[in-house]
Protein backbone atom coordinates (compact mmCIF):
# COMPACT_ATOMS: atom_id res chain seq x y z
CA UNK A 1 0.00 0.00 0.00
CA UNK A 2 1.79 3.09 -1.20
CA UNK A 3 0.44 6.06 0.68
CA UNK A 4 1.68 9.03 -1.28
CA UNK A 5 1.16 7.81 -4.82
CA UNK A 6 -0.84 10.91 -5.73
CA UNK A 7 0.12 14.47 -4.89
CA UNK A 8 -3.20 16.14 -5.63
CA UNK A 9 -5.17 16.15 -2.34
CA UNK A 10 -8.55 15.82 -4.10
CA UNK A 11 -7.32 12.80 -6.05
CA UNK A 12 -5.85 11.36 -2.86
CA UNK A 13 -9.13 11.89 -0.96
CA UNK A 14 -11.22 10.23 -3.67
CA UNK A 15 -8.73 7.42 -4.26
CA UNK A 16 -8.73 6.47 -0.60
CA UNK A 17 -12.49 5.93 -0.75
CA UNK A 18 -12.91 4.88 -4.39
CA UNK A 19 -9.61 3.58 -5.80
CA UNK A 20 -10.32 4.45 -9.43
CA UNK A 21 -7.08 6.39 -9.77
CA UNK A 22 -5.03 3.51 -8.35
CA UNK A 23 -6.82 1.23 -10.77
CA UNK A 24 -6.06 3.41 -13.78
CA UNK A 25 -2.49 3.95 -12.64
CA UNK A 26 -2.04 0.22 -12.31
CA UNK A 27 -3.76 -0.85 -15.54
CA UNK A 28 -2.87 1.97 -17.90
CA UNK A 29 0.33 3.44 -16.55
CA UNK A 30 2.54 0.87 -14.83
CA UNK A 31 0.89 -2.13 -16.54
CA UNK A 32 3.94 -4.21 -17.52
CA UNK A 33 3.86 -5.02 -21.23
CA UNK A 34 6.25 -7.23 -23.21
CA UNK A 35 8.90 -4.99 -24.72
CA UNK A 36 8.95 -6.70 -28.11
CA UNK A 37 5.39 -6.01 -29.34
CA UNK A 38 5.21 -5.07 -33.02
CA UNK A 39 2.68 -2.89 -34.81
CA UNK A 40 0.17 -5.76 -35.09
CA UNK A 41 -0.46 -5.18 -31.39
CA UNK A 42 -1.95 -1.78 -32.21
CA UNK A 43 -5.16 -3.23 -33.56
CA UNK A 44 -6.77 -3.96 -30.21
CA UNK A 45 -6.76 -0.33 -29.18
CA UNK A 46 -7.78 0.65 -32.72
CA UNK A 47 -10.81 -1.65 -32.41
CA UNK A 48 -11.68 0.05 -29.15
CA UNK A 49 -11.40 3.42 -30.85
CA UNK A 50 -13.63 2.23 -33.70
CA UNK A 51 -16.24 0.99 -31.21
CA UNK A 52 -16.37 4.36 -29.44
CA UNK A 53 -16.58 6.18 -32.78
CA UNK A 54 -19.49 3.99 -33.86
CA UNK A 55 -21.35 4.52 -30.59
CA UNK A 56 -20.88 8.30 -30.58
CA UNK A 57 -21.85 8.80 -34.24
CA UNK A 58 -24.65 6.26 -33.86
CA UNK A 59 -26.25 8.05 -30.92
CA UNK A 60 -26.09 11.29 -32.88
CA UNK A 61 -27.59 9.67 -36.00
CA UNK A 62 -30.44 8.16 -34.00
CA UNK A 63 -31.45 11.70 -33.01
CA UNK A 64 -32.26 12.34 -36.66
CA UNK A 65 -33.50 8.93 -37.81
CA UNK A 66 -37.09 7.68 -38.04
CA UNK A 67 -37.61 3.92 -37.71
CA UNK A 68 -40.70 3.55 -39.88
CA UNK A 69 -41.00 1.97 -43.33
CA UNK A 70 -42.58 5.13 -44.73
CA UNK A 71 -40.01 7.55 -43.33
CA UNK A 72 -36.74 5.65 -42.75
CA UNK A 73 -35.29 6.12 -46.25
CA UNK A 74 -36.29 9.79 -46.38
CA UNK A 75 -34.98 10.45 -42.89
CA UNK A 76 -31.57 9.09 -43.95
CA UNK A 77 -31.63 11.29 -47.06
CA UNK A 78 -32.58 14.21 -44.82
CA UNK A 79 -29.52 13.43 -42.68
CA UNK A 80 -27.40 13.50 -45.85
CA UNK A 81 -28.82 16.78 -47.17
CA UNK A 82 -30.39 18.89 -44.45
CA UNK A 83 -29.05 18.00 -41.00
CA UNK A 84 -26.02 20.09 -40.07
CA UNK A 85 -22.89 17.99 -40.85
CA UNK A 86 -25.24 15.00 -41.23
CA UNK A 87 -23.39 13.76 -44.33
CA UNK A 88 -20.14 13.71 -42.37
CA UNK A 89 -21.60 11.91 -39.37
CA UNK A 90 -23.33 9.29 -41.52
CA UNK A 91 -20.26 8.70 -43.69
CA UNK A 92 -18.15 8.27 -40.54
CA UNK A 93 -20.67 5.74 -39.22
CA UNK A 94 -20.99 3.92 -42.54
CA UNK A 95 -17.27 3.69 -43.22
CA UNK A 96 -16.59 3.23 -39.52
CA UNK A 97 -18.38 -0.13 -39.72
CA UNK A 98 -16.08 -1.27 -42.52
CA UNK A 99 -12.95 -0.01 -40.79
CA UNK A 100 -14.06 -1.64 -37.54
CA UNK A 101 -14.18 -4.97 -39.35
CA UNK A 102 -10.84 -4.36 -41.11
CA UNK A 103 -9.21 -3.65 -37.76
CA UNK A 104 -10.88 -6.60 -36.03
CA UNK A 105 -10.01 -9.04 -38.84
CA UNK A 106 -6.35 -7.97 -38.66
CA UNK A 107 -6.56 -8.34 -34.87
CA UNK A 108 -7.91 -11.89 -35.27
CA UNK A 109 -5.31 -12.93 -37.84
CA UNK A 110 -2.60 -11.52 -35.59
CA UNK A 111 -3.96 -13.81 -32.86
CA UNK A 112 -3.88 -16.73 -35.27
CA UNK A 113 -0.31 -16.03 -36.39
CA UNK A 114 1.17 -15.56 -32.94
CA UNK A 115 -0.97 -18.18 -31.18
CA UNK A 116 -2.54 -15.65 -28.85
CA UNK A 117 -5.50 -17.96 -28.21
CA UNK A 118 -3.44 -20.63 -26.46
CA UNK A 119 -3.36 -21.31 -22.73
CA UNK A 120 -3.75 -19.36 -20.55
CA UNK A 121 -5.59 -16.99 -22.91
CA UNK A 122 -8.42 -19.29 -24.08
CA UNK A 123 -11.19 -17.25 -22.47
CA UNK A 124 -9.69 -14.03 -23.77
CA UNK A 125 -9.95 -15.50 -27.27
CA UNK A 126 -13.48 -16.83 -26.76
CA UNK A 127 -14.68 -13.44 -25.53
CA UNK A 128 -13.13 -11.97 -28.67
CA UNK A 129 -15.04 -14.39 -30.92
CA UNK A 130 -18.19 -13.45 -29.00
CA UNK A 131 -17.49 -9.78 -29.75
CA UNK A 132 -17.10 -10.68 -33.44
CA UNK A 133 -20.50 -12.41 -33.42
CA UNK A 134 -22.15 -9.45 -31.70
CA UNK A 135 -20.51 -7.09 -34.17
CA UNK A 136 -21.88 -9.11 -37.08
CA UNK A 137 -25.41 -9.05 -35.67
CA UNK A 138 -25.14 -5.32 -34.99
CA UNK A 139 -23.70 -4.53 -38.42
CA UNK A 140 -26.35 -6.62 -40.18
CA UNK A 141 -29.21 -4.88 -38.37
CA UNK A 142 -27.63 -1.47 -38.89
CA UNK A 143 -27.48 -2.09 -42.62
CA UNK A 144 -31.26 -2.65 -42.63
CA UNK A 145 -32.04 0.76 -41.11
CA UNK A 146 -31.56 3.00 -44.21
CA UNK A 147 -34.34 0.89 -45.79
CA UNK A 148 -32.81 0.76 -49.24
CA UNK A 149 -33.15 -2.17 -51.62
CA UNK A 150 -30.06 -3.91 -50.24
CA UNK A 151 -31.26 -3.31 -46.69
CA UNK A 152 -34.60 -4.89 -47.38
CA UNK A 153 -33.41 -7.86 -49.40
CA UNK A 154 -30.40 -8.45 -47.17
CA UNK A 155 -32.77 -8.59 -44.20
CA UNK A 156 -35.08 -10.93 -46.09
CA UNK A 157 -32.31 -13.33 -47.11
CA UNK A 158 -30.51 -13.40 -43.77
CA UNK A 159 -33.65 -13.85 -41.67
CA UNK A 160 -34.75 -16.59 -44.07
CA UNK A 161 -31.59 -18.52 -43.11
CA UNK A 162 -33.43 -19.51 -39.96
CA UNK A 163 -36.20 -21.12 -42.00
CA UNK A 164 -33.68 -23.89 -42.70
CA UNK A 165 -34.10 -25.13 -39.12
CA UNK A 166 -36.25 -28.28 -39.24
CA UNK A 167 -39.81 -28.18 -37.83
CA UNK A 168 -39.71 -24.77 -36.12
CA UNK A 169 -37.87 -22.80 -38.83
CA UNK A 170 -40.92 -21.08 -40.31
CA UNK A 171 -42.26 -20.09 -36.88
CA UNK A 172 -38.88 -18.66 -35.91
CA UNK A 173 -38.75 -16.55 -39.05
CA UNK A 174 -42.29 -15.24 -38.45
CA UNK A 175 -41.25 -14.45 -34.89
CA UNK A 176 -38.13 -12.60 -36.10
CA UNK A 177 -40.19 -10.56 -38.56
CA UNK A 178 -43.17 -9.92 -36.30
CA UNK A 179 -45.28 -10.56 -39.38
CA UNK A 180 -45.23 -12.47 -42.64
CA UNK A 181 -42.50 -10.53 -44.35
CA UNK A 182 -39.80 -8.01 -43.46
CA UNK A 183 -41.92 -5.00 -42.57
CA UNK A 184 -42.38 -2.17 -40.11
CA UNK A 185 -42.25 -4.40 -37.02
CA UNK A 186 -38.97 -5.88 -38.27
CA UNK A 187 -37.49 -2.44 -38.86
CA UNK A 188 -38.51 -1.26 -35.39
CA UNK A 189 -37.01 -4.21 -33.55
CA UNK A 190 -33.82 -4.04 -35.63
CA UNK A 191 -33.45 -0.38 -34.70
CA UNK A 192 -33.94 -1.21 -31.03
CA UNK A 193 -31.40 -4.04 -31.13
CA UNK A 194 -28.95 -2.08 -33.27
CA UNK A 195 -29.01 0.59 -30.58
CA UNK A 196 -28.57 -1.70 -27.60
CA UNK A 197 -26.10 -4.35 -28.89
CA UNK A 198 -23.11 -1.98 -29.06
CA UNK A 199 -23.47 -1.47 -25.33
CA UNK A 200 -23.49 -5.24 -24.87
CA UNK A 201 -20.29 -5.25 -26.93
CA UNK A 202 -18.81 -2.65 -24.56
CA UNK A 203 -19.59 -5.01 -21.68
CA UNK A 204 -17.89 -7.96 -23.38
CA UNK A 205 -14.94 -5.73 -24.31
CA UNK A 206 -14.49 -4.91 -20.63
CA UNK A 207 -14.41 -8.65 -19.85
CA UNK A 208 -11.97 -9.10 -22.77
CA UNK A 209 -9.69 -6.48 -21.16
CA UNK A 210 -9.98 -8.01 -17.70
CA UNK A 211 -8.98 -11.37 -19.18
CA UNK A 212 -6.13 -9.70 -21.11
CA UNK A 213 -4.70 -7.99 -18.05
CA UNK A 214 -4.76 -11.25 -16.09
CA UNK A 215 -1.74 -12.61 -18.00
CA UNK A 216 -0.83 -9.58 -20.10
CA UNK A 217 -0.33 -9.42 -23.84
CA UNK A 218 1.13 -12.26 -25.84
CA UNK A 219 4.14 -11.20 -27.92
CA UNK A 220 5.75 -11.94 -31.30
CA UNK A 221 7.98 -14.64 -29.83
CA UNK A 222 5.05 -16.19 -28.00
CA UNK A 223 6.98 -17.16 -24.87
CA UNK A 224 5.98 -16.07 -21.40
CA UNK A 225 7.39 -13.00 -19.74
CA UNK A 226 10.14 -14.16 -17.36
CA UNK A 227 10.46 -11.02 -15.28
CA UNK A 228 10.67 -7.25 -15.27
CA UNK A 229 13.63 -7.31 -17.68
CA UNK A 230 11.20 -8.52 -20.37
CA UNK A 231 8.64 -5.77 -19.89
CA UNK A 232 8.26 -2.02 -20.12
CA UNK A 233 5.50 0.05 -18.53
CA UNK A 234 2.47 0.58 -20.75
CA UNK A 235 2.77 4.32 -20.39
CA UNK A 236 4.44 6.15 -22.04
CA UNK A 237 5.84 3.44 -24.33
CA UNK A 238 2.68 1.80 -25.63
CA UNK A 239 0.35 4.75 -25.13
CA UNK A 240 2.52 6.73 -27.52
CA UNK A 241 2.85 3.78 -29.91
CA UNK A 242 -0.95 3.30 -29.87
CA UNK A 243 -1.44 7.02 -30.50
CA UNK A 244 0.97 6.95 -33.42
CA UNK A 245 -0.84 3.92 -34.85
CA UNK A 246 -4.14 5.73 -34.33
CA UNK A 247 -2.98 8.72 -36.33
CA UNK A 248 -1.94 6.45 -39.22
CA UNK A 249 -5.30 4.67 -39.00
CA UNK A 250 -7.14 7.99 -38.97
CA UNK A 251 -5.33 9.08 -42.13
CA UNK A 252 -6.76 6.09 -44.01
CA UNK A 253 -10.13 6.49 -42.35
CA UNK A 254 -10.37 10.19 -43.20
CA UNK A 255 -9.31 9.45 -46.79
CA UNK A 256 -12.22 7.00 -47.10
CA UNK A 257 -14.75 9.28 -45.40
CA UNK A 258 -13.87 12.34 -47.44
CA UNK A 259 -12.83 10.93 -50.81
CA UNK A 260 -14.36 7.44 -51.24
CA UNK A 261 -17.30 7.35 -48.85
CA UNK A 262 -19.36 4.94 -50.96
CA UNK A 263 -16.53 2.72 -52.14
CA UNK A 264 -17.37 -0.08 -49.71
CA UNK A 265 -21.13 0.35 -50.03
CA UNK A 266 -23.53 -0.74 -52.73
CA UNK A 267 -25.32 1.76 -55.03
CA UNK A 268 -28.59 -0.22 -54.90
CA UNK A 269 -29.01 0.81 -51.30
CA UNK A 270 -29.73 4.34 -52.49
CA UNK A 271 -32.96 2.98 -54.03
CA UNK A 272 -35.80 2.85 -51.54
CA UNK A 273 -36.88 -0.64 -50.42
CA UNK A 274 -39.44 -2.24 -52.70
CA UNK A 275 -40.93 -5.53 -51.44
CA UNK A 276 -42.18 -6.31 -54.98
CA UNK A 277 -38.83 -6.26 -56.80
CA UNK A 278 -35.58 -8.02 -55.84
CA UNK A 279 -32.38 -6.48 -57.26
CA UNK A 280 -30.71 -8.68 -59.89
CA UNK A 281 -27.62 -9.34 -57.81
CA UNK A 282 -27.81 -9.22 -54.02
CA UNK A 283 -24.52 -9.02 -52.16
CA UNK A 284 -23.98 -8.54 -48.44
CA UNK A 285 -21.54 -5.99 -47.11
CA UNK A 286 -17.94 -6.98 -47.87
CA UNK A 287 -17.17 -8.15 -44.33
CA UNK A 288 -19.77 -10.91 -44.64
CA UNK A 289 -18.67 -12.11 -48.07
CA UNK A 290 -16.45 -15.05 -46.96
CA UNK A 291 -19.30 -16.43 -44.87
CA UNK A 292 -21.76 -15.78 -47.67
CA UNK A 293 -19.51 -17.75 -50.03
CA UNK A 294 -19.52 -20.70 -47.60
CA UNK A 295 -23.32 -20.51 -47.38
CA UNK A 296 -23.65 -20.72 -51.16
CA UNK A 297 -20.97 -23.37 -51.59
CA UNK A 298 -23.07 -26.03 -49.87
CA UNK A 299 -25.81 -27.36 -52.17
CA UNK A 300 -28.24 -27.91 -49.31
CA UNK A 301 -30.28 -25.26 -47.47
CA UNK A 302 -29.77 -26.50 -43.91
CA UNK A 303 -26.21 -27.63 -44.66
CA UNK A 304 -25.25 -24.21 -46.00
CA UNK A 305 -26.55 -22.48 -42.91
CA UNK A 306 -24.80 -24.96 -40.60
CA UNK A 307 -21.47 -24.60 -42.37
CA UNK A 308 -21.74 -20.83 -42.36
CA UNK A 309 -22.31 -20.66 -38.62
CA UNK A 310 -19.81 -23.50 -38.21
CA UNK A 311 -17.14 -21.27 -39.76
CA UNK A 312 -17.42 -19.08 -36.66
CA UNK A 313 -18.13 -21.93 -34.26
CA UNK A 314 -14.73 -23.50 -35.00
CA UNK A 315 -13.12 -20.29 -33.77
CA UNK A 316 -14.70 -20.82 -30.35
CA UNK A 317 -13.04 -24.21 -29.91
CA UNK A 318 -9.77 -23.25 -31.61
CA UNK A 319 -7.79 -23.17 -28.33
CA UNK A 320 -8.45 -26.91 -28.01
CA UNK A 321 -8.19 -27.77 -31.71
CA UNK A 322 -4.62 -26.52 -31.88
CA UNK A 323 -2.50 -29.15 -30.12
CA UNK A 324 0.81 -27.36 -30.52
CA UNK A 325 2.33 -25.91 -27.37
CA UNK A 326 4.40 -23.41 -29.36
CA UNK A 327 2.50 -20.18 -29.75
CA UNK A 328 4.28 -18.06 -32.32
CA UNK A 329 4.44 -19.06 -36.00
CA UNK A 330 8.02 -17.79 -36.01
CA UNK A 331 8.98 -21.18 -34.56
CA UNK A 332 6.48 -23.29 -36.54
CA UNK A 333 7.89 -23.53 -40.10
CA UNK A 334 5.03 -25.61 -41.54
CA UNK A 335 2.15 -23.91 -39.75
CA UNK A 336 3.53 -20.57 -40.92
CA UNK A 337 2.99 -21.60 -44.54
CA UNK A 338 -0.53 -22.82 -43.82
CA UNK A 339 -1.31 -19.59 -42.00
CA UNK A 340 -0.73 -17.65 -45.21
CA UNK A 341 -2.74 -20.21 -47.15
CA UNK A 342 -5.64 -19.69 -44.70
CA UNK A 343 -5.41 -15.94 -45.13
CA UNK A 344 -5.46 -16.25 -48.94
CA UNK A 345 -8.29 -18.78 -48.63
CA UNK A 346 -10.39 -16.26 -46.66
CA UNK A 347 -9.65 -13.51 -49.18
CA UNK A 348 -10.58 -15.90 -52.00
CA UNK A 349 -13.83 -16.75 -50.20
CA UNK A 350 -14.54 -13.05 -49.89
CA UNK A 351 -13.99 -12.59 -53.62
CA UNK A 352 -16.17 -15.59 -54.47
CA UNK A 353 -18.93 -14.30 -52.17
CA UNK A 354 -19.17 -11.21 -54.37
CA UNK A 355 -19.33 -13.21 -57.61
CA UNK A 356 -22.52 -14.77 -59.03
CA UNK A 357 -23.23 -18.30 -57.81
CA UNK A 358 -22.55 -20.07 -61.11
CA UNK A 359 -19.91 -22.02 -63.07
CA UNK A 360 -16.32 -21.92 -61.88
CA UNK A 361 -17.20 -19.73 -58.90
CA UNK A 362 -19.26 -22.51 -57.33
CA UNK A 363 -16.46 -25.05 -57.74
CA UNK A 364 -13.85 -22.67 -56.32
CA UNK A 365 -16.18 -21.81 -53.41
CA UNK A 366 -16.42 -25.49 -52.55
CA UNK A 367 -12.66 -25.97 -52.65
CA UNK A 368 -12.06 -22.87 -50.54
CA UNK A 369 -14.75 -23.89 -48.02
CA UNK A 370 -13.25 -27.38 -47.80
CA UNK A 371 -9.82 -25.90 -47.12
CA UNK A 372 -11.20 -23.60 -44.41
CA UNK A 373 -12.63 -26.50 -42.44
CA UNK A 374 -9.64 -28.74 -43.21
CA UNK A 375 -7.38 -26.07 -41.74
CA UNK A 376 -9.29 -25.82 -38.49
CA UNK A 377 -10.55 -29.36 -37.95
CA UNK A 378 -7.68 -31.48 -39.31
CA UNK A 379 -4.56 -29.38 -39.71
CA UNK A 380 -4.66 -27.74 -36.28
CA UNK A 381 -5.00 -31.00 -34.30
CA UNK A 382 -2.66 -33.12 -36.44
CA UNK A 383 0.12 -30.78 -37.57
CA UNK A 384 1.97 -30.81 -34.22
CA UNK A 385 2.59 -34.56 -34.67
CA UNK A 386 4.47 -33.93 -37.93
CA UNK A 387 5.95 -30.50 -37.46
CA UNK A 388 9.40 -30.01 -35.98
CA UNK A 389 9.37 -26.62 -34.27
CA UNK A 390 12.42 -24.39 -34.07
CA UNK A 391 14.12 -23.97 -30.68
CA UNK A 392 12.53 -21.26 -28.55
CA UNK A 393 14.66 -18.49 -27.06
CA UNK A 394 15.04 -18.59 -23.29
CA UNK A 395 13.48 -15.20 -22.78
CA UNK A 396 12.09 -12.19 -24.60
CA UNK A 397 15.31 -10.34 -23.81
CA UNK A 398 17.61 -12.99 -25.24
CA UNK A 399 17.20 -12.34 -28.99
CA UNK A 400 17.67 -8.63 -28.29
CA UNK A 401 20.41 -8.60 -25.67
CA UNK A 402 22.18 -11.85 -26.51
CA UNK A 403 24.36 -13.91 -24.21
CA UNK A 404 24.05 -12.18 -20.84
CA UNK A 405 20.32 -12.42 -20.71
CA UNK A 406 20.50 -16.02 -21.85
CA UNK A 407 22.83 -16.87 -19.01
CA UNK A 408 20.62 -15.23 -16.41
CA UNK A 409 17.55 -16.89 -17.89
CA UNK A 410 19.30 -20.25 -17.70
CA UNK A 411 20.19 -19.53 -14.11
CA UNK A 412 16.57 -18.85 -13.21
CA UNK A 413 15.58 -22.01 -15.07
CA UNK A 414 18.00 -24.10 -13.09
CA UNK A 415 16.67 -22.63 -9.88
CA UNK A 416 13.28 -24.07 -10.72
CA UNK B 1 19.01 16.11 -14.98
CA UNK B 2 22.26 17.00 -13.29
CA UNK B 3 22.53 19.81 -10.77
CA UNK B 4 25.00 21.61 -12.99
CA UNK B 5 22.49 22.28 -15.70
CA UNK B 6 24.18 24.12 -18.48
CA UNK B 7 22.49 26.90 -20.43
CA UNK B 8 22.13 24.49 -23.34
CA UNK B 9 20.03 22.14 -21.25
CA UNK B 10 17.80 24.98 -20.10
CA UNK B 11 17.37 25.97 -23.72
CA UNK B 12 16.39 22.41 -24.59
CA UNK B 13 13.92 22.38 -21.74
CA UNK B 14 12.25 25.44 -23.21
CA UNK B 15 12.15 23.70 -26.57
CA UNK B 16 10.55 20.66 -24.99
CA UNK B 17 7.92 22.73 -23.20
CA UNK B 18 7.10 24.42 -26.48
CA UNK B 19 6.69 21.05 -28.18
CA UNK B 20 4.48 19.71 -25.39
CA UNK B 21 2.27 22.79 -25.27
CA UNK B 22 1.88 22.98 -29.03
CA UNK B 23 1.07 19.24 -29.19
CA UNK B 24 -1.63 19.64 -26.57
CA UNK B 25 -2.94 22.74 -28.30
CA UNK B 26 -3.19 20.90 -31.64
CA UNK B 27 -4.88 17.95 -29.94
CA UNK B 28 -7.33 20.35 -28.30
CA UNK B 29 -8.15 22.04 -31.61
CA UNK B 30 -8.57 18.64 -33.23
CA UNK B 31 -10.89 17.40 -30.48
CA UNK B 32 -12.96 20.59 -30.66
CA UNK B 33 -13.31 20.40 -34.43
CA UNK B 34 -14.46 16.78 -34.17
CA UNK B 35 -16.89 17.65 -31.38
CA UNK B 36 -18.46 20.58 -33.24
CA UNK B 37 -20.31 18.57 -35.99
CA UNK B 38 -21.64 16.24 -33.30
CA UNK B 39 -23.02 19.20 -31.34
CA UNK B 40 -24.16 21.29 -34.29
CA UNK B 41 -26.27 18.48 -35.74
CA UNK B 42 -28.80 19.22 -32.98
CA UNK B 43 -29.34 22.76 -34.30
CA UNK B 44 -32.21 23.30 -36.79
CA UNK B 45 -31.58 21.45 -40.05
CA UNK B 46 -31.75 23.10 -43.47
CA UNK B 47 -35.30 21.83 -44.13
CA UNK B 48 -36.44 23.13 -40.76
CA UNK B 49 -34.99 26.54 -41.55
CA UNK B 50 -36.60 26.46 -45.00
CA UNK B 51 -40.02 26.16 -43.39
CA UNK B 52 -39.31 29.19 -41.25
CA UNK B 53 -41.65 31.61 -43.05
CA UNK B 54 -45.44 31.62 -43.39
CA UNK B 55 -47.73 33.72 -45.60
CA UNK B 56 -51.14 34.73 -44.28
CA UNK B 57 -54.06 36.25 -46.26
CA UNK B 58 -55.94 38.68 -43.99
CA UNK B 59 -58.65 39.80 -46.48
CA UNK B 60 -61.38 37.68 -44.89
CA UNK B 61 -60.52 38.78 -41.36
CA UNK B 62 -63.37 41.03 -40.16
CA UNK B 63 -62.95 43.80 -37.66
CA UNK B 64 -62.77 42.36 -34.15
CA UNK B 65 -61.88 38.90 -35.40
CA UNK B 66 -58.64 37.06 -34.78
CA UNK B 67 -56.87 34.10 -36.35
CA UNK B 68 -54.04 31.94 -35.12
CA UNK B 69 -51.49 30.62 -37.62
CA UNK B 70 -48.51 28.30 -37.11
CA UNK B 71 -45.03 29.67 -37.66
CA UNK B 72 -41.92 27.64 -36.70
CA UNK B 73 -44.18 25.31 -34.74
CA UNK B 74 -45.49 28.14 -32.61
CA UNK B 75 -48.86 29.96 -32.70
CA UNK B 76 -48.91 33.45 -34.16
CA UNK B 77 -51.86 35.67 -33.23
CA UNK B 78 -53.27 38.06 -35.82
CA UNK B 79 -56.10 40.33 -34.67
CA UNK B 80 -58.01 42.89 -36.70
CA UNK B 81 -58.44 45.62 -34.11
CA UNK B 82 -61.51 47.85 -33.78
CA UNK B 83 -60.99 51.66 -33.80
CA UNK B 84 -61.78 51.68 -30.10
CA UNK B 85 -59.06 49.12 -29.38
CA UNK B 86 -56.54 51.01 -31.49
CA UNK B 87 -57.40 54.21 -29.66
CA UNK B 88 -56.96 52.64 -26.23
CA UNK B 89 -53.68 51.00 -27.25
CA UNK B 90 -52.28 54.31 -28.48
CA UNK B 91 -53.47 56.63 -25.76
CA UNK B 92 -52.58 54.67 -22.67
CA UNK B 93 -49.74 56.06 -20.56
CA UNK B 94 -46.48 54.11 -20.67
CA UNK B 95 -45.45 55.19 -17.17
CA UNK B 96 -46.77 52.20 -15.27
CA UNK B 97 -45.73 49.58 -17.80
CA UNK B 98 -43.17 46.93 -16.96
CA UNK B 99 -41.88 46.90 -20.53
CA UNK B 100 -42.76 50.30 -21.99
CA UNK B 101 -43.22 50.35 -25.76
CA UNK B 102 -45.53 52.54 -27.82
CA UNK B 103 -48.17 50.94 -30.01
CA UNK B 104 -46.47 52.44 -33.10
CA UNK B 105 -43.26 50.63 -32.28
CA UNK B 106 -45.09 47.34 -32.18
CA UNK B 107 -47.67 47.63 -34.95
CA UNK B 108 -46.66 48.93 -38.41
CA UNK B 109 -50.23 48.75 -39.74
CA UNK B 110 -52.53 49.83 -36.93
CA UNK B 111 -55.45 47.69 -38.10
CA UNK B 112 -53.65 44.38 -37.75
CA UNK B 113 -51.64 43.33 -34.76
CA UNK B 114 -49.33 40.32 -35.19
CA UNK B 115 -47.86 38.63 -32.13
CA UNK B 116 -46.08 35.40 -31.24
CA UNK B 117 -48.76 33.71 -29.12
CA UNK B 118 -46.40 32.49 -26.45
CA UNK B 119 -46.50 33.98 -22.97
CA UNK B 120 -43.10 35.46 -22.11
CA UNK B 121 -43.37 34.02 -18.62
CA UNK B 122 -43.01 30.26 -19.14
CA UNK B 123 -44.25 29.56 -22.65
CA UNK B 124 -48.01 28.87 -22.36
CA UNK B 125 -50.39 30.04 -25.09
CA UNK B 126 -52.53 32.95 -23.80
CA UNK B 127 -56.33 33.08 -24.24
CA UNK B 128 -58.10 35.83 -26.14
CA UNK B 129 -58.19 34.70 -29.77
CA UNK B 130 -61.68 33.17 -29.70
CA UNK B 131 -64.78 35.30 -29.12
CA UNK B 132 -65.71 33.50 -25.90
CA UNK B 133 -62.20 33.60 -24.40
CA UNK B 134 -61.26 35.46 -21.26
CA UNK B 135 -59.30 38.47 -22.51
CA UNK B 136 -57.98 39.69 -19.16
CA UNK B 137 -58.33 43.06 -17.40
CA UNK B 138 -56.94 45.04 -20.36
CA UNK B 139 -59.01 43.43 -23.13
CA UNK B 140 -56.05 41.91 -24.98
CA UNK B 141 -54.90 38.45 -23.99
CA UNK B 142 -54.80 36.56 -20.73
CA UNK B 143 -52.48 33.69 -19.88
CA UNK B 144 -54.33 31.15 -17.73
CA UNK B 145 -51.20 29.38 -16.52
CA UNK B 146 -49.96 32.06 -14.13
CA UNK B 147 -52.31 34.99 -14.73
CA UNK B 148 -50.50 37.44 -17.02
CA UNK B 149 -52.71 40.18 -18.54
CA UNK B 150 -51.82 41.69 -21.92
CA UNK B 151 -53.44 44.77 -23.50
CA UNK B 152 -54.60 45.49 -27.09
CA UNK B 153 -51.01 45.92 -28.15
CA UNK B 154 -49.87 42.68 -26.51
CA UNK B 155 -48.02 44.56 -23.76
CA UNK B 156 -47.71 43.02 -20.33
CA UNK B 157 -49.78 45.03 -17.85
CA UNK B 158 -50.30 42.72 -14.87
CA UNK B 159 -48.98 39.32 -13.79
CA UNK B 160 -45.58 37.57 -13.71
CA UNK B 161 -44.51 37.81 -17.38
CA UNK B 162 -41.36 39.94 -17.69
CA UNK B 163 -41.80 41.34 -21.22
CA UNK B 164 -44.44 42.13 -23.83
CA UNK B 165 -45.63 39.44 -26.25
CA UNK B 166 -42.99 39.15 -28.94
CA UNK B 167 -43.65 40.72 -32.33
CA UNK B 168 -42.32 38.41 -35.06
CA UNK B 169 -40.52 39.90 -38.02
CA UNK B 170 -43.08 40.22 -40.82
CA UNK B 171 -43.92 42.43 -43.74
CA UNK B 172 -46.94 43.22 -45.87
CA UNK B 173 -46.57 41.68 -49.31
CA UNK B 174 -49.74 43.48 -50.41
CA UNK B 175 -52.53 45.33 -48.61
CA UNK B 176 -53.94 42.17 -47.06
CA UNK B 177 -51.18 39.54 -47.23
CA UNK B 178 -48.39 39.28 -44.70
CA UNK B 179 -45.28 37.12 -44.73
CA UNK B 180 -44.07 36.12 -41.30
CA UNK B 181 -40.41 35.26 -40.90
Amino acid sequence: MSKSKFKNPVVKWIDHRLPVFSFMDHELNHYPTPKNLNYFWNFGSLAGFALVTMIVTGIVLSMNYTAHVDYAFDSVERIMRDVNHGWLIRYIHMNGASFFFIVVYIHIFRGLYYGSYKAPRELLWILGVLILLLMMATAFMGYVLPWGQMSFWGATVITNLFSAIPLVGESIVTWLWGGFSVDNSTLNRFFSLHFVLPFVIVGVVILHLVALHRFGSNNPIGIDVKGTQDTIPFSPYYTIKDLFGLSVFLSFFAAAVFFFPNFMGHPDNYIEANPMVTPAHIVPEWYFLPFYAILRAIPDKLGGVLFMFGAIAVLFILPWLDRSSVRSSQFRPIYKIFFWILLLDCILLGYLGAMPAEGIYVILSRIATAYYFFHFLILFPLLPFIEKTKPLPFSISEPILGGAATASAMATREKK
Amino acid sequence: MSTKSSSKEIKNEGKRDFLIISTYAMAGIGAASVAWPLIDQMNPAADTLALASTEVDLSSLEEGQAITVTWRGKPVFVRHRTPKEIKSAKEVSLDDMRHPETDEERVPNEKFIVLVGVCTHLGCVPLGQKSGDVKGLYGGWFCPCHGSHYDHSGRIRKGPAPTNLEVPSYKFLSENVIKIG
